[in-house]
């Protein structure tokens, strides 16, 4: 290799790493791939806390008790409008904190955000009993638009129905759409200087006839620029000059944290996942090893002070917001793990303390640390995250397998299960539709069974007394067609507005110039809607009319066959739908030639979609829940787990490539025996003469392989 | 040849080594009074499949299987040994990890022909679930309506014919955990080298509603379920005993009478 073609860039910083493509090009992958370490031993090397990070967390477990007790939120900002530089430098304890940075200047504060919709923001702090500086929200009335107002502005009458009559639910339209994953590790790898270069020379090379879009994207790149200067001096404040790059591991995951630091300053996306950073990082802690310059202990308690930093995150939210996540969640999602298209696997020393933090800090939902499964990953480390999730009950998993063949071997997840390239591509978050609420449209000719409102097009009706599957197949393939053509147009208003009044500055600075954006939909109820059509086609659905002749409720009779038992009599119909409800969002033209996906993936808002929605011919009453994502509705699935999980995983991940989630849950009793009981291995147990001894135990164990 | 089948549970990891196919056969001539699945004591109903439907529906989700395999329980499975000679060869053709659940109460008035198929069945079986509910003879009878000769002569057959087996024992507080007992049960493990593990099951209540749903009367109505502290103390002294037990024979010191 010639290195002569590698001289345009070269730091100090950079001694002992392997050069190759990444010193060329900003590109985070070739480092990792020509310098990362796999690890293949077990956890024995990890070290406890040091008392520092006792007393540090000790500090935080207090506050979270006050922030309880005040009712869910300690302390809000209510004049500052949040940027990347608003605030102050903000510690919990300075002299022993390794990792430092708060969203504002105080621990557990919330910062004031704006830009996605100033009533939302005004009606989080009334919610907790704070006031906006009245200033703030004449200005963010009168002079600054919002996102939410510019989305309110284009709305069509229709769409404003259709979001009323929740058959379009969740959509990120008075609150930052998130699921944007910056690239963090470019910070520390490069220093923001070298980033800044990098987009300057994006800058000179857009085209030159000024189209909209390129007029656009220079102005993006110009606040890109900006942002990174900001990020410097947010930086500064703290001491630390990161316009150069990480000279060690305390370094890099510092520079690592001011960046997605600086994300989370100025927007308060649903979900501010971090990427994937922990083998990214283990580069550095190996050298540092190797130079004797810090202990695994030392090294462990950065971590341990870092993944502290990512548990501390928050938002200023309403109740209502809460309510449809279940919770006050943050999605500081963390992908580790996985596996090389080299074929190597990824797993290293970092991958283990990282997961280490849920024994040194306790367990944890946050950073949602998402251990990308696949059956080439080291058995050591199948055993050790096995384990954790039996002490933590707090990993989440994902297969590694299936995302490897389209997305590489350097994407991430955003959120729960959206997949992406880190730092080359992006998705504009869509929410989802309502599949369920879409089918008893097709029964009542577009009337909303709840409201009674003409909200979908006025089709004829299904008048007759028993359902027909082919009638109703007809009349639900129309609607669905007529609801993924509003569904695209509303999410193209809302990515529009987002762009122009809430930009993420930031995090897509720490993107290439020309990135892949995904067009993110999502579906709802899909359980519902397969058990229904199975009713229909299966056993006999009878139609029960109010006095207006409105189809409210079904009586099935007899029995059929139901999602989540392994029978493809109705998990071809599920499979079916997925694929036929995608080829109808596809049709439409979408933003920025964002390219058309769908998740199933609800996690906890299928409550509220539940709530909106009648009585569907499944036997399902109205308001009751719809089942999570992809899973089968609750109790029908009645021939164990993996019955269940493969009716699930023969949905087509082609046409779902946003992501498929099942929730699943069971008793501790249910996998498998407990220790004190069984007696696995008896010759651990028996001191007698090797004479006498048994045959070596054939308990294998227990492999986890779920994906959620 | 087809199948009883009361059900099946596509994730087992009770019964057996890592997570398995677990295949409920249908029909039982054990009344034990702590039975929780009184609802496959009848024999000759239930589903019926053949060994092809079951083994295609394991090999559709085999990569499940991979550290575990495929185990049939009851009901008495060996009650219908025709179709698991047939659900086992085509299981041990593909490489499957084979377990049967017993009481080994079969094996107790079996006429040759029956002995002959049992014994080509165990040539295709890596592990027995052998529950031996009671040593004590009139224990046993009191407890399942049967003596133990037949089980206890079992047992002796998969020694001899070096079969691994894990012994069960099911935990009912005041009915089958009196000391003497559980040592009797550790001693007679001592000398089964086959026994590869003891799994001590703590009675639970769930079958209750079971009974229910059929219009029995439930036996141990009162009993409350066992309490991990009590299988422990249980698992305990099965280990004490067949540990001494061991040590005893190894060292050449004849066994303490009983």
């Amino acid at each position: 290799m010639d290195h002569l073609d590698y001289m345009d860039y070269q730091f100090d910083e950079w001694d002992g790493f392997e050069k190759a493509t990444w010193c060329r090009e900003v590109n985070v992958r070739s480092f990792i791939q020509h310098n990362y370490t796999p690890y293949d031993g077990d956890e024995g090397f990890l070290e406890g806390p040091t008392a520092h990070t006792l007393d540090l967390w000790q500090q935080v477990c207090e506050l979270t008790k006050e922030e309880i007790a005040k009712g869910g939120v300690l302390d809000m900002d209510t004049e500052v409008i949040s940027t990347i530089t608003s605030h102050g430098p903000g510690y919990l304890n300075r002299d022993k904190e390794k990792i430092v940075g708060l969203q504002t200047d105080k621990p557990f504060k919330r910062a004031f955000m704006p830009y996605g919709g100033i009533r939302m923001a005004e009606k989080a702090c009334k919610d907790h009993g704070y006031e906006i500086d009245p200033k703030m929200s004449e200005f963010f009335t009168i002079h600054r638009k919002t996102h939410n107002a510019g989305v309110f502005d284009a709305y069509t009458p229709e769409m404003r129905a259709c979001r009323s009559s929740h058959i379009i639910t969740g959509l990120p339209d008075a609150y930052g759409r998130g699921r944007i994953i910056g690239d963090y590790r470019r910070v520390a790898l490069y220093g923001v200087d070298r980033l800044i270069a990098d987009k300057l020379e994006q800058k000179e090379t857009t085209r030159s006839a000024m189209y909209s879009h390129i007029i656009q994207q220079r102005e993006e790149l110009s606040e890109q620029i900006r942002a990174l200067q900001e990020l410097k001096a947010m930086a500064a404040s703290y001491g630390y000059d990161i316009s150069r790059p990480a000279k060690d591991v305390k370094e890099a995951i510092q520079w690592l944290y001011f960046g997605y630091l600086g994300a989370i300053k100025e927007q308060n996306g649903a979900a501010m996942s971090l990427g994937r950073t922990s083998t990214f990082l283990d580069i550095y802690a190996e050298r540092d090893l190797r130079k004797g310059l810090y202990t695994e202990c030392e090294i462990q308690e950065m971590v341990d002070h870092f993944i502290m930093k990512l548990r501390m995150v928050k938002f200023a939210r309403t109740p209502e917001y809460n309510q449809l996540f279940s919770g006050d969640p943050q999605w500081v999602t963390e992908s580790i793990g996985g596996v090389a298209i080299d074929g190597r696997h990824l797993v290293t020393k970092m991958s283990y303390r990282y997961l280490h933090t849920l024994k040194n800090l306790g367990p944890s939902p946050e950073p949602n640390l998402t251990v990308l499964w696949s059956i080439h990953l080291p058995e050591n480390f199948k055993r050790f995250c096995a384990r954790t999730s039996i002490e933590s009950s707090s990993i989440q998993y994902e297969n590694d397998d299936m995302m490897r063949f389209t997305h590489g071997d350097d994407y991430a997840i955003a959120c729960c299960v959206s997949s992406m390239r880190i730092g080359l591509e992006m998705q504009f978050f869509g929410a989802r539709a309502n599949l369920a609420k879409c089918l008893l449209y097709a029964i009542n000719g577009g009337v909303d069974e709840i409201s009674h409102k003409q909200v979908g097009p006025r089709f004829t009706p299904i008048t007759s007394e028993y359902l027909n599957y082919d009638e109703v197949m007809d009349k639900f393939d129309a609607m669905m067609r007529w609801l993924a053509e509003v569904y695209v147009n509303t999410l193209n208003v809302i990515h529009y507005m987002h762009d122009k009044y809430s930009y993420e500055r930031l995090q897509m600075a720490l993107h290439d110039k020309n990135v892949t954006r995904w067009f993110a939909t999502g579906i709802a109820g899909l359980s519902v809607v397969a058990d229904s059509l199975s009713a229909i086609k299966y056993a006999k659905v009878k139609v029960l009319r109010d006095e207006t002749g409105l189809a409210v409720d079904y009586e099935v009779e007899g029995d059929f066959p139901k999602y989540g038992n392994d029978d493809d009599r109705v998990d071809n119909i599920a499979r079916g739908i997925v694929h036929r409800f995608m080829e109808h969002i596809r049709k439409n033209h979408t933003y920025r030639d964002s390219i058309p996906t769908t998740s199933i993936l609800t996690i906890t808002s299928n409550v509220v979609y539940g709530k909106a929605t009648g009585s569907t011919p499944d036997g399902r009453k109205k308001g009751e829940p719809f089942a999570p994502g992809a899973n089968p509705m609750h109790r029908r699935d009645t021939h164990g787990a993996i019955a269940s999980l493969a009716s699930v995983a023969k949905l087509p991940f082609k046409d779902a490539k946003d992501g498929i989630s099942n929730t699943f849950s069971i008793i501790p009793g249910a996998l498998g025996k407990e220790d004190q009981i069984f007696v696995g291995d008896i010759d651990v147990d028996l001191d007698c003469g090797s004479g006498a001894c048994f045959a070596p135990t054939l308990f294998e164990g227990l492999d986890v392989t779920d994906d959620q | 040849m087809d199948g009883y089948i009361h059900s099946i549970e596509s994730f087992g990891t009770v019964d057996g080594p890592g997570v398995r196919m677990v295949v409920f056969l249908q029909g039982c001539p054990m009344r034990c009074l702590y039975c929780h699945n009184p609802d496959t004591w009848a024999p000759a109903q239930g589903n019926v499949m053949s060994a092809p439907e079951i083994i295609r529906q394991y090999e559709r989700n085999q990569a499940f299987y991979t550290h575990g395999g495929l185990t049939v329980t009851g009901g008495e499975p060996l009650l219908q040994v025709d179709f698991l000679l047939e659900l086992f060869a085509m299981a041990k053709e593909r490489g499957i990890h084979t377990c049967i659940d017993t009481s080994g109460i079969t094996f107790h008035q079996a006429d040759s022909a029956y002995r002959r198929k049992l014994d080509q069945l165990l040539q295709l079986t890596d592990l027995v679930l052998l529950d031996i509910k009671q040593t004590d003879s009139e224990q046993h009878r009191a407890l399942t309506g049967h003596d133990n000769a037949g089980i206890l002569a079992f047992a002796q057959h998969l020694k001899d014919l070096q079969i691994p087996v894990w012994v069960r024992r099911v935990i009912v507080p005041g009915l089958t955990d009196q000391a003497e007992e559980l040592r009797a049960l550790g001693r007679l493990i001592a000398g089964m080298p086959n026994v590869r593990a003891i799994d001590v099951l703590p009675y639970h209540t769930m079958g209750l509603e079971k009974y229910k749903a059929l219009d029995l009367p439930y036996p141990l109505d009162g009993v409350a379920a066992a309490t991990a502290a009590e299988a422990a103390r249980a698992r305990n002294l099965i280990l004490t005993a067949l540990r001494e037990a061991r040590k005893n024979s190894a060292s050449g010191t004849p066994q303490r009478p009983e």
